[in-house]
């Protein structure tokens, strides 16, 4: 089944390999000339058309390869950042003066309820997601992800689900009671319109595409690991996407009955959370944050495994403690499940119970000071290169660290009875989420941009937007636990002049600009670096992993030979080696990958993978189109039910078996 | 403070005073004084791990400046993960647990609660305070103005019947919602008179920014004299005010105990005239205030369940006349 042979002498394909997806003509593309891996000029060529996603507008919506999904659910998601940020300056414009009317507080609440909703569900979590299908493939050296089609219908789902959450707001429909849609003021009773319903529908629909990512990332990585790559030489990111799509697996079904739940409180009058009727407005709170905990941590996952990549990378050093950091993430993934009453502190729940959730909140303090105390003792004394990804997460480091700060000061129950629900959690929150997601993710953009583009991003404009972020997100969120400290709540869309918090919260206001200037470097810098920027090589930042195995932009196909993998830093093995070793013996016309076993990957079959299909667009319509209907009436369930199967029903058509594929 | 006063002078809105500045940080009760002080100690404990760490961080991510870059031992690094990873975050909680429970106990316990009973009652978007005698029943009701007498312990049932919202005076204690279907309690306990101000911490709607309130804390005596003045019903001197009251609509949602108007849906105005504020300690009570209050409700306070009226100038003033006798 494998083979060993010299290294190529293809890699890097020097200036001007940057080319296009998918749209190569008959002829032979230059970077297939003289082969890879030791496979052949003709045989490389074949596999590539093979694993070609088709050209052309309509067979864009055929697509299924990991790279191709995974690109769209980045870009979508940054699309949703940018608008959801657009918000926040609306709101900070508006808190700029007290009694200010540039939002009245009927847009106020739905601008506020929109940015929150966007920038969990829309933005952090599928852009996670779009960077774990993205990398994780490329890291275990797969060719692919265990259910391509899965896959795209996740896409489109999400695309769909979100665009027509994001719609609601210029059409006036927008839903307006907060993110977190506490019952009973998300009731019919006092939200009449169809602004819940948006909510609880659209929510509901782009959860199942979390679902979907999180069962194929996990059969990818546990089951298309290349041969080699036993559970402890697998990439921290690799284990950390594991636990996220672990995560991801328990925590959202319990949103989907919480607004399923809703839904049909409001459709059909089942009065599951109205007290009046026997029921209870607490058992939303439960429900809800029995996921919105884990949520947190879902996107923070991740992101330290983006961290630890880095850090290996810009230190040349393999990671201190592979053993306690894996533990660690594990611990964190566990630990979030028991949180969930922090949220609740005021709930008057009895003393004693809370307790326990205090000890809880506080422990994971533990997990997350191993991680950061490993970093420390890897970065020690290493020749650390300060380029852009490592600047980013130096400031990871700052604020991420300042955050869980007062995270341990929030679990304190009387200490959490003053300042919960006031700008004081604001400010904890987005130290948190910008600090632990956001930075790690631009870090991780800086660092893979060239792998997945083949052009490097500039290196100054990085700089420039590293410094301004890091200084207008303390500028905007800093004040903001002064704030809540002298008693202004969350989500007040405007304050009297005599509270004295108007200084405070116009530099929160100047804070939030420098802060969108930053950011908006960083889109540019993307943008024009996609045609200018200089060409990357393939491995432009001398990294341990697979990806960097494979050309940049990866090949159709990942690998011309999967790797085989006798370290946890098979690139730098193979630099230092004189002979690596490949897969052999795989097919070239049609798309095969390596299917090895869980613990220690021992290669013990080859899965046939399909090729570009429009049925999972077609059922994502379908889908759509009842879940959008739900929203007026519940028969749009019984349809949508009946009409979905039929798509389903066509896209699991049985291949004919005396076809050779 | 100084600051705080001249800018408070200078605001049109200027309420009584400004002692409610500084919220959390300026405790007037043993438990806000008790939060407090765990507050500044797990502040300081966290600017310290904070420098700690981050110095670490900067300190061997630069040291290969100095000479070649070295690894430290397998030994060096496993202490330094166990002390900063392990111990000093167990030690975090042990502290933060502990004084988590010991403080969480006294504050939210009855500690010997002596004070008046007063049911807190949330509404779409203000607040009505029902002073109860020991039986429960209901001797004086007011809105938007919680009155307690210094040195004692008021208990506070918090009720709701419509959305949730949460009883927030950073000042005297922690935050405690108020949840359809279920009564929570609060214990309130000023070391010294004064006046503060509170808000609606959990969001409950259009106008949950500015659903205020005002505390004021008296020697028990004046507490005393205010609880008996607002238990009598009003003395009607201003039956012209009255009619117009009635006329055009008030007295369908708010009650002036000895009239007619017994409405149930807004504030009780009997002892309106006492109130230092309106509109859910928005606008200070003046009479150009009230009407403007009545006239032009939705400028002031978008969204506000008040209908607002516009009657002719000679009944405005009437109505005015009887809104400013209700003392």
């Amino acid at each position: 089944m494998t083979d060993a042979t010299a290294p190529d002498g293809t890699r890097g394909r020097g200036a001007g390999g940057a080319r296009g997806h998918g749209a190569e003509p008959e002829g032979l593309p230059d970077y297939v000339r003289g082969g890879r891996d030791g496979l052949g000029e003709a045989e490389l060529a074949e596999l590539e058309r093979t694993w070609q996603s088709p050209p052309g507008f309509l067979a864009w919506f055929t697509h299924v390869n990991h790279t191709n999904i995974g690109r769209r659910f980045i870009i979508t998601s940054l699309v949703f950042f940018a608008l959801a940020g657009l918000l926040a300056l609306a709101m900070r414009l508006q808190l700029a003066q007290p009694l200010n009317d540039v939002l009245g507080p009927e847009a106020y609440n739905q601008v506020m309820t929109v940015h929150g909703t966007a920038m969990m569900f829309l933005f952090a979590i599928p852009a996670m997601e779009g960077a774990a299908i993205y990398l994780a493939p490329l890291m275990v050296g797969a060719r692919d992800m265990a259910f391509p089609r899965l896959n795209a219908f996740g896409y489109y789902v999400y695309l769909i689900g979100g665009t027509v959450f994001f719609l609601s707001l210029p059409f006036g429909l927008a839903p307006d009671a907060g993110w977190f849609n506490y019952v009973p003021l998300s009731s019919k009773e006092f939200s009449a319109g169809y602004g819940i319903d948006v909510w609880t529908t659209m929510i509901t629909f782009i959860e199942v595409s979390a679902l979907t990512a999180a069962v194929e990332l996990i059969v990818t990585i546990l089951k298309l690991r290349a041969p080699g790559m036993s559970l402890d030489r697998m990439p921290i990111f690799v284990w950390a996407v594991l636990v996220m799509s672990f995560m991801i697996l328990f925590a959202m079904p319990s949103v989907i009955v919480a607004s399923a739940l809703l839904m049909m409180d409001r459709l059909v009058d089942t009065a599951f959370f109205d007290a009046a009727l026997g029921g209870s407005p607490l058992l939303w709170q439960h429900l809800f944050w029995f996921f919105g905990h884990p949520e947190v941590y879902i996107i923070l996952v991740p992101a330290l495994g983006i961290v630890t990549s880095i850090v290996v990378t810009f230190t040349r050093r393999s990671v201190f403690g592979y053993a306690a950091l894996v533990l660690a993430i594990v611990g964190i993934g566990m630990v979030s499940f028991g949180l969930w009453v922090h949220h609740m502190y005021t709930t008057g729940l009895p003393l004693m119970g809370r307790s326990f959730f205090m000890a809880a909140s506080a422990m994971i303090a533990i997990p997350s000071g191993v991680q950061v105390y490993c970093w420390i003792a890897t970065m020690w004394g290493a020749r650390v290169r300060f380029a852009t990804p490592m600047l980013f997460v130096l400031g990871f480091f700052a604020i991420f660290i300042a955050g869980g700060l007062t995270g341990v000061m929030v679990a304190s129950v009387p200490f959490d009875r003053q300042v919960h629900d006031s700008y004081f959690v604001v400010a904890h929150f987005h130290y948190v989420l910008v600090g632990g997601s956001v930075f790690p993710l631009l870090a991780g953009l800086y660092y893979w941009f060239p792998k997945a583009t083949g052009r490097m991003m500039s290196e100054r404009a990085g700089r420039w937007s590293c410094g301004l972020v890091f200084v207008g997100f303390n500028l905007a969120f800093f004040p903001m636990h002064q704030l809540g400290l002298e008693g202004m709540p969350r989500r007040v869309y405007t304050y009297l002049p005599e509270t004295g918090w108007t200084l405070l919260n116009q530099l929160a206001t100047a804070g939030s600009a420098i802060l969108a200037l930053g950011f908006a470097i960083t889109l540019a810098n993307a943008a024009l670096s996609l045609r200018r920027g200089a060409p990357a090589g393939d491995d432009p930042w001398d990294g341990p992993t697979l990806e960097w195995a494979t050309t940049s932009p990866p090949l159709n196909c990942n690998f011309a030979r999967q790797a085989v993998v006798q370290s946890g830093n098979p690139v730098w093995d193979r630099r230092r080696a004189e002979v690596s070793a490949h897969v052999g013996g795989l097919r070239t016309d049609r798309r095969e990958t390596i299917v090895t076993t869980v613990l220690d990957a021992r290669p013990h079959a080859v899965q046939v993978l399909p090729g570009p299909t429009p049925w999972p667009f077609v059922s994502a319509l379908v889908a759509s189109a009842a879940f959008l209907g739900l929203i007026f009436t519940p028969w749009a369930y019984v349809l949508g039910f009946f009409a979905a199967f039929v798509t389903f029903v066509l896209w699991f058509w049985p291949r004919r078996p005396w076809r050779e594929d | 403070m100084r600051v705080c006063r001249l800018a408070a002078v200078a605001s049109a809105f200027a309420l009584a005073g400004c002692d409610g500045a500084g919220g959390v940080l300026a405790p007037a009760s043993p438990d806000a004084r008790l939060v407090a002080s765990l507050g500044w100690w797990m502040f300081a404990s966290a600017i310290f791990v904070l420098i700690v760490t981050l110095g670490l961080v900067l300190v061997g991510a630069n040291l290969h400046r100095r000479g070649e870059p070295r690894r430290i031992s397998f030994r060096a690094s496993v202490l330094l993960v166990v002390a900063g990873g392990v111990a000093a975050p167990l030690l975090a909680i042990v502290a933060v647990a502990i004084s988590g429970v010991v403080i969480g106990d006294e504050v939210e316990g009855p500690g010997g609660a002596d004070g008046p009973w007063i049911e807190v009652r949330g509404e779409l978007w203000w607040w009505e305070f029902r002073y109860l005698d020991e039986d429960g029943e209901v001797v004086a009701v007011t809105a938007n103005e919680l009155h307690l007498p210094v040195g004692r312990r008021a208990r506070l049932r918090l009720v709701s019947d419509n959305v949730i919202h949460s009883f927030w005076a950073p000042n005297l204690q922690g935050k405690t919602d108020l949840i359809p279907g279920k009564v929570n309690l609060l214990y309130a306990e000023p070391e010294t008179p004064g006046t503060w101000r509170g808000q609606c911490a959990e969001f409950c709607g259009l106008q949950h920014g500015l659903m205020g309130f005002v505390v004021v804390a008296e020697p028990p005596g004046d507490f005393a004299r205010w609880l008996a003045a607002q238990a009598e019903p009003h003395r009607v001197t201003e039956p012209e005010g009255l009619a117009v009251f009635d006329r055009i609509g008030c007295a369908e949602c708010h009650t002036v105990r000895g009239t007619s108007a017994d409405g149930e849906d807004g504030p009780d105005l009997t002892h309106l005239a006492s109130r230092q504020t309106l509109a859910a300690a928005t606008i200070p009570n003046s009479r150009g205030n009230l009407g403007g209050w009545i006239t032009s409700t939705h400028t002031i306070k978008p969204g506000a369940k008040m209908p607002s009226r516009i009657p002719e100038p000679e009944d405005l003033h009437a109505l005015l006349d009887f809104l400013e006798s209700l003392e």
